[in-house]
């Protein structure tokens, strides 16, 4: 009886400090030293939330940067990857038909080698980059799409360059660039989505 | 790969190691009582938890009473997470309105969290309340971890002192664990994440209206705290489904790097506080080499095989559930890492990684997670297996065995050998049973020898107490929960008895003292034997089913078969 007691006395203690303390202490650190980042790094304009600069959002439109496959189209809830393995049918089959689709839809070559991470989809259903090559590959159909210069063109061939934002410190992890901050400066320079629709 | 992935992985290894004996000794002088760091920080809180539950901190007991303590603590964790979820609806902090949670999921999740494996057969953004997961499951991410180091300072104690029955006081090794290794370690690294943009708040889910119109639905909440605690700890349970992958719990390749860093930190750091404990850091370094070179060998051949082509998919770069800032090096050290330390967190999905290297990251599951393992669970795990090396090495010398001055005897090898089955015996009748049974196989999400792999991986998973997954495998049904719920248990319990036993009959032994007859056990032979011995019981014991599942997978894909 003595050891149930000490246990149930510790355990209360230890669920006020480490289950309500702890992340207490932590959101107050957090709210008072990174707000932003603690609120889920949301993206604001004409007080509407656009999105959070960290969570992906499909993009399948002429006018954009295109996002990579999703196993869960963008819907956070929940978060997931497709989970198939490299033997499976399905996933043999829908990476030849991205394949396909990405040259057809960005007027390339139809055996032109595609970025890996726009043919497969990613572990979070929600990854918000995709790799400067890719990027590049889309730069002519965009530029059609949006009847940009050529003068504009090759600013935003600049800006592609000017956005890789990884490896962080020169050193960790792959070269990457943020689809929606992308797209954002498309449509703040050269019109919104629904001048085109 | 470029010498910029090399880079990244050396620098990785070069920092843990460095990182080894400094927590390493400050583990030491903590367990030890001595005065160190943190004790003018928080000397007052270990006060104050020994005077709220009535324990006398000095009063020592024997094992039994050890064992006994510990594992009424562990029920009624069990028990209190179990309840929570039953009316989550009823309770507060649940902004998001969710449902209660089955009573099946909930046996599961309760066992997975207080066991320290957090196998999650949920989604955390649609299933559990911020409430659970901070009261509930943040709790027992460190209670279940210093549990776990609470039974290696035991089985230390066993092996460093003589003839007595005095194997310490779990209260005390429970509270100094939590307070002055698990919450400061955690504040600080809670604390960069959000640096970083790992969430930490308590708001509503944000709903956004995309650039496309459509709307988009943010999930928010306590994450970094639960985050730090769930690498540090080898818990792993997500905040989130995606785990690690979730750009919100993971966001930078910085953040990448840290994670991993302290999901093997405090287990490596343990081998250099469990060399000074029985008064040899060389013994501590022997340990630590053996887990390192089978780390090492498990990362290259996973590394080989996630760089190879194969005829399916030609020259592409395998990038099926990887995420583009992490890319394939990142993701494949990290599902080492993972597998190898219990922890169980994921960056990428291994149910998409090529079949060789999801068999690296289940034969570390296999191995009874003894390579830098669980914290404190990895390191009495591979006591188990020094015992068994020494006593093979004995019988082939034809003299008593040893290990630390201490005579290995019948008793000992009995319960070494009990945990050494147990977690086998889990893997191989469940996983035969799911795979013949229809409420087994219609989870499966992928058919052929990757179905199969599924099953292993589940069960590998559940009695290592790792909590990783192939999460295509549906296990959110009453055949899965209950299953799974009761290999963790088996898992956890089945190794931690004996191995308390153990402590409790060598702590009675005379120490011998060291002479020219003696067995050495901290010289490359012993950790070449060591391993030897490893890959031994392991690879009799598993490789049949790999043969079907993994290996026959991959030389299927190097024809260019799918299922």
């Amino acid at each position: 009886m003595k050891t149930l007691y000490t246990s149930l006395k510790i355990f209360l203690f230890f669920t006020v400090l480490t289950g309500i303390a702890y992340p207490l202490i932590v959101t107050g650190i957090a709210q008072l030293t990174f707000p932003a980042k603690a609120n889920g790094s949301l993206i604001v304009k004409n007080n509407k939330i656009i999105g959070s600069e960290l969570i992906g959002q499909k993009f399948d439109g002429l006018i954009y940067f295109s996002s990579r496959p999703s196993a869960v189209s963008y819907n956070p809830l929940p978060s997931g990857g497709s989970n198939l393995g490299l033997t499976n049918d399905k996933l043999k089959h829908s990476v030849d038909s991205l394949r396909k689709q990405f040259a057809v839809f960005n007027h390339l070559d139809a055996n032109s080698a595609i970025p890996s991470e726009m043919v497969f989809a990613s572990a979070s259903g929600l990854d918000p980059h995709i790799s400067p090559e890719a990027a590049y590959l889309q730069l002519d159909r965009i530029a059609s799409a949006r009847k940009l210069s050529g003068a504009e063109k090759i600013n935003l061939k600049k800006y592609i360059s000017s956005s890789v934002c990884y490896p962080q410190f020169g050193l960790l992890g792959d070269g990457c660039v943020n689809v929606l901050l992308m797209n954002l400066e498309l449509d703040q320079n050269y019109g919104q989505y629904s001048h085109f629709n | 790969m470029t010498t910029q992935d090399f880079i990244q992985i050396i620098l990785f290894f070069a920092v843990l190691i460095g990182l080894t004996p400094i927590l390493g000794n400050f583990m030491f002088k903590v367990f030890t009582g001595s005065k160190h760091l943190m004790s003018p920080l928080f000397g007052w809180l270990e006060k104050l938890t020994y005077k709220f539950s009535g324990i006398d901190p000095d009063e020592e007991t024997n094992w039994k009473s050890y064992t006994f303590n510990m594992l009424t603590f562990n029920f009624i964790g069990f028990i209190f997470v179990f309840f929570i979820q039953l009316f989550q609806a009823q309770l507060p902090l649940n902004p998001a309105n969710l449902p209660n949670v089955s009573w099946h999921s909930a046996f599961n999740t309760a066992v997975s969290f207080m066991t320290n494996t957090n196998w999650q057969g949920y989604s955390g953004e649609t299933t559990l309340s911020y409430f659970v997961q901070m009261i509930g499951l943040t709790v027992q991410n460190f209670v279940s971890a210093a549990t776990g180091i609470a039974v290696l300072l035991a089985l230390i104690r066993g092996l460093a002192r003589k003839t007595t029955n005095k194997l310490g006081n779990f209260w005390t090794d429970l509270t100094r664990s939590t307070l002055y290794v698990l919450l400061p370690l955690s504040i600080l690294f809670a604390v960069v994440l959000v640096g970083q943009g790992v969430v930490q708040n308590f708001k509503t889910y944000d709903t956004a209206q995309t650039l496309q119109g459509v709307s988009q639905v943010i999930p928010m909440g306590p994450a970094a705290s639960q985050i730090a605690i769930k690498q540090l700890g080898t818990n792993g349970g997500g905040f989130f489904n995606a785990n690690s992958a979730h750009p919100f719990e993971n966001p930078t390749p910085f953040s990448n790097f840290l994670e991993m860093l302290a999901l093997l930190l405090i287990p490596a750091a343990l081998t250099f506080t469990y060399g000074k404990m029985v008064g040899s850091t060389r013994q501590g370094w022997t340990i630590f080499k053996a887990m390192l070179i089978l780390l090492v060998i498990g990362l290259t051949i996973s590394l080989y095989a996630e760089y190879s082509t194969n005829p399916i998919f030609g020259n592409l770069h395998l990038m099926e559930g990887k995420e583009t800032r992490f890319g394939i090096t990142n993701s494949v050290l990290w599902a080492t890492a993972t597998s190898a330390a219990s922890n169980g967190s994921v960056n990428a999905m291994h149910d998409s990684l090529s079949p060789l290297a999801g068999m690296v990251a289940m034969i570390n599951l296999m191995l009874g997670e003894i390579i830098f393992g669980g914290v404190g669970a990895g390191l009495y795990g591979m006591v188990i297996f020094i015992i068994v090396t020494v006593f093979i090495a004995g019988l082939m010398v034809g003299r008593t065995p040893e290990y630390l001055g201490k005579k290995i005897q019948k008793f000992e090898v009995q319960m070494a050998i009990i945990a050494v089955l147990a977690p086998n015996v889990v893997i191989l009748l469940f996983a035969a049973w799911a795979s013949v049974c229809s409420p087994g196989l219609t989870s499966l999400n992928n058919s052929g020898p990757h179905g199969l792999s599924e099953i292993l991986y589940a069960y590998a998973s559940a009695a290592g107490n790792n909590g990783s997954a192939f999460a295509g495998l549906n296990a959110n049904t009453v055949f899965y929960n209950l299953t799974i719920g009761i290999g963790m248990l088996i898992g956890r319990f089945g190794i931690i008895l004996p191995v308390m036993a153990i402590a409790g009959s060598m702590a009675k032994k005379n120490i011998t003292p060291t002479s020219a007859g003696t067995f050495q056990t901290d010289n490359w032979l012993f950790i070449g034997l060591l391993i030897a011995v490893i890959l031994i019981v392991g690879g009799l014991t598993h490789f049949p089913a790999l043969s079907l599942g993994p290996i026959v997978e991959h030389l299927l894909m190097n024809n260019g078969i799918t299922f």
